[in-house]
């Protein structure tokens, strides 16, 4: 190490700065899944905007402002005419156009802007591996959107926890009936981010990624339309597939039945294909991820 | 140790674009000049030694270990300053530096003390807490330098520093480069397309052109060996030049200038016998230290 010489101490008009020297770094370094899991973080943090300027927080939190704001409505009138006006899974789904367009603001956000500004080469050259750049990035919008969705779920279970009438054994329903609103969540959430993610890491320019995303998902259901009005039986049952909006609800229905339609079957009907829009779920989640992580390893070698 | 050698690196973009051809090389730890035209095949280079790309063929090894078999090893090692534009306008230096500092695998606290004192060592100060996006060229160039240098690695790979700089931000630049191999312990490679430069600082050159190595050697064994004797005469320049071509002189025209180099003490006495012979009015006859480009130049009229 150099040492502290007379000729290191400079002067400047504001005063001394005594340069020590420069010291090397002997603490410890950490490992892969740490880093991962830093990126995670920093991910995260970026969806809802925090860490970075007073623009980039408006959109998130007025989502989450807005999901909130109906969660509790939904809970206040609960409380006041004694029966739930909306399961949670029905609330999940009648969230999705919010999360959509979540979705289209936080997904560029977390890699478009990477991508635009170069800084990918900074990242590639230090020892993380490209996969985990990008599963790092989806799992933090996964969480994200679980967490836009989960959240107000929770407030709605507190909302009837309270009120219950039936004491312990009220909770204990309410909290069987939230278990399967928050897996729910889940399958919105991970259906959305990995195609939400996969459309945004394909261009550099916000507005187009964000413009995609949404062209993604809802330009997606005049198809489901059409395919509901054809006169064939299997064809209307199987029309949820084309739009990632109904396969998610297709799937809720198969597996959660009247916790999501409650008796009344509603306008979509999916009759026996129920296992395969399942089916169809992991197939898409799992192709948007493979797609997403054959596009790192291409991008800025 | 040896800090970078390959063997026989070749590298070959779809089996038609050759950027690197048969570079066999080694290099000890210090401050290592690679110079050679753009697209010479300094980029590719760097990114086969990052373990970015690989080779299409031929062995490389960075600081011991191979970056084909360990990419991250190396790179845990290794610091790399891009050549191009890679900052995100709307974070601020501090930031930027420390969060990947923690990509580096830095923890916490010791990333954010790393990154202000990366960025005071690259002379940032205070800006270094506002958006990168209203930096000059200059500071955008420090900041990029600082992320190379928050983990603290043994070796800094830097593609042409001092682009975009005027010559004051340059000189700045280059002076940097140049504490940072000396005082700070850490091995440097500098690529540029201006040999002059890079000469200055450095005390390995590395010069590569069209992906083969022109020559690789101390900078210190490059110039010495070869001082030349500046000869100048008011007329006659074109007799003398034939006269001492005659005596078997090395020739080289610089302007006004015979460019003769010195072998020994007797070059004098050819030159000065010669003159003499001829009746010419000696202006000048000094002996003089070639620059590298000069070194480059006379090797090519020699084997012309």
């Amino acid at each position: 190490m150099p040492e502290p010489s007379t000729a290191a101490v400079r002067s400047t008009p504001t005063g001394v700065i005594h340069d020590i020297g420069y010291q090397r770094y002997e603490g410890p370094r950490l490992g892969r899944r740490q880093v991962f899991g830093a990126l995670y973080l920093h991910g995260l943090r970026t969806a809802f905007g925090l860490g970075r300027s007073a623009k980039a927080k408006i959109f998130p939190w007025l989502v989450v402002g807005i999901v909130s704001l109906v969660a509790v409505a939904l809970a206040a009138v609960r409380s006041q005419i004694g029966e739930p006006v909306a399961t949670y899974a029905q609330f999940a789904d009648a969230m999705s156009w919010l999360v959509i367009f979540f979705v289209a603001v936080v997904a560029p956000e977390l890699v478009s802007r990477d991508l635009r500004s170069g800084v990918l080469p900074l990242y590639f050259s230090r020892p993380l591996p490209r996969a985990d750049y990008a599963l790092a990035k989806l799992l933090a919008l996964v969480t994200a959107l679980w967490l836009l969705l989960g959240g107000p779920q929770l407030l709605m279970f507190l909302g009837a926890a309270f009120t219950t009438k039936q004491g312990m054994r009220g909770v204990w329903n309410e909290l069987l009936d939230l278990l399967p609103g928050l897996l729910y969540a889940g399958l919105w959430a991970v259906v959305f981010a990995s195609v939400g993610l996969l459309v945004a890491s394909l261009t550099g320019k916000r507005a187009f990624a964000a413009g995609g995303v949404v062209a993604v998902f809802l330009m997606t259901t005049p198809i489901v339309g059409v395919l509901s009005i054809l006169p064939s039986r299997a064809a209307n049952e199987l029309a949820g597939l084309a739009s990632p909006s109904t396969l998610v609800q297709g799937v809720g229905i198969w597996s959660l039945g009247d916790l999501l339609v409650e008796g009344d079957p509603g306008e979509m009907m999916i009759g026996g294909f129920g296992p395969v829009y399942a089916l169809a779920a992991v197939l898409l989640v799992a192709g948007a991820t493979a797609l997403l992580l054959a596009r790192y390893r291409k991008v800025a070698s | 140790m040896t800090l970078i050698a390959t063997q026989s690196l070749t590298k070959t973009y779809g089996g038609r674009v050759t950027a690197l051809a048969d570079l066999t090389v080694a290099v000890e730890p210090g401050i290592i000049g690679l110079v050679g035209a753009n697209g010479a095949g300094k980029s590719t280079l760097i990114k086969i030694l990052l373990g970015l790309i690989a080779p299409t063929s031929g062995q490389v090894s960075v600081l011991g270990i191979d970056p084909t078999a360990d990419p991250a090893a190396v790179r845990s090692r290794v610091g790399y300053m891009p050549e191009h534009d890679c900052l995100p306008p709307d974070l601020s230096a501090a930031e930027l530096v420390t969060h990947l500092g923690r990509m580096s695998g830095l923890p916490r606290t010791a990333a954010r003390e790393r990154a202000s004192e990366a960025l005071r060592h690259v002379g940032l100060y205070e800006e270094r807490y506002r958006p990168v996006g209203g930096y000059s060229t200059g500071m955008k160039q420090r900041v990029k330098l600082a992320q190379a240098l928050v983990h603290d690695p043994d070796l800094l790979l830097l593609d042409e520093p001092t682009n975009g700089l005027d010559p004051a931000g340059r000189d700045a630049m280059l002076a940097l480069v140049h504490r940072i191999g000396t005082e700070f312990g850490i091995s440097v490679l500098v690529c540029s397309h201006l040999l002059g430069e890079v000469e200055r600082i450095c005390d390995t050159l590395i010069a590569i052109d069209g992906g083969r190595l022109l020559r690789a050697d101390n900078i210190s064994a490059m110039t010495t060996a070869t001082d030349v004797l500046a000869v100048e005469v008011s007329e006659g320049t074109e007799e003398l030049a034939a006269r001492l071509a005659e005596l078997k002189l090395p020739v080289a025209r610089d302007g006004r200038l015979l460019l003769v180099p010195l072998a020994d003490d007797g070059t004098y006495d050819l030159i000065l016998g010669a003159v003499a012979e001829l009746d010419l009015p000696l202006h000048r006859l000094d002996q003089r230290r070639h620059r590298v480009a000069e070194l480059f130049a006379t090797r090519e009229l020699t084997h012309a």
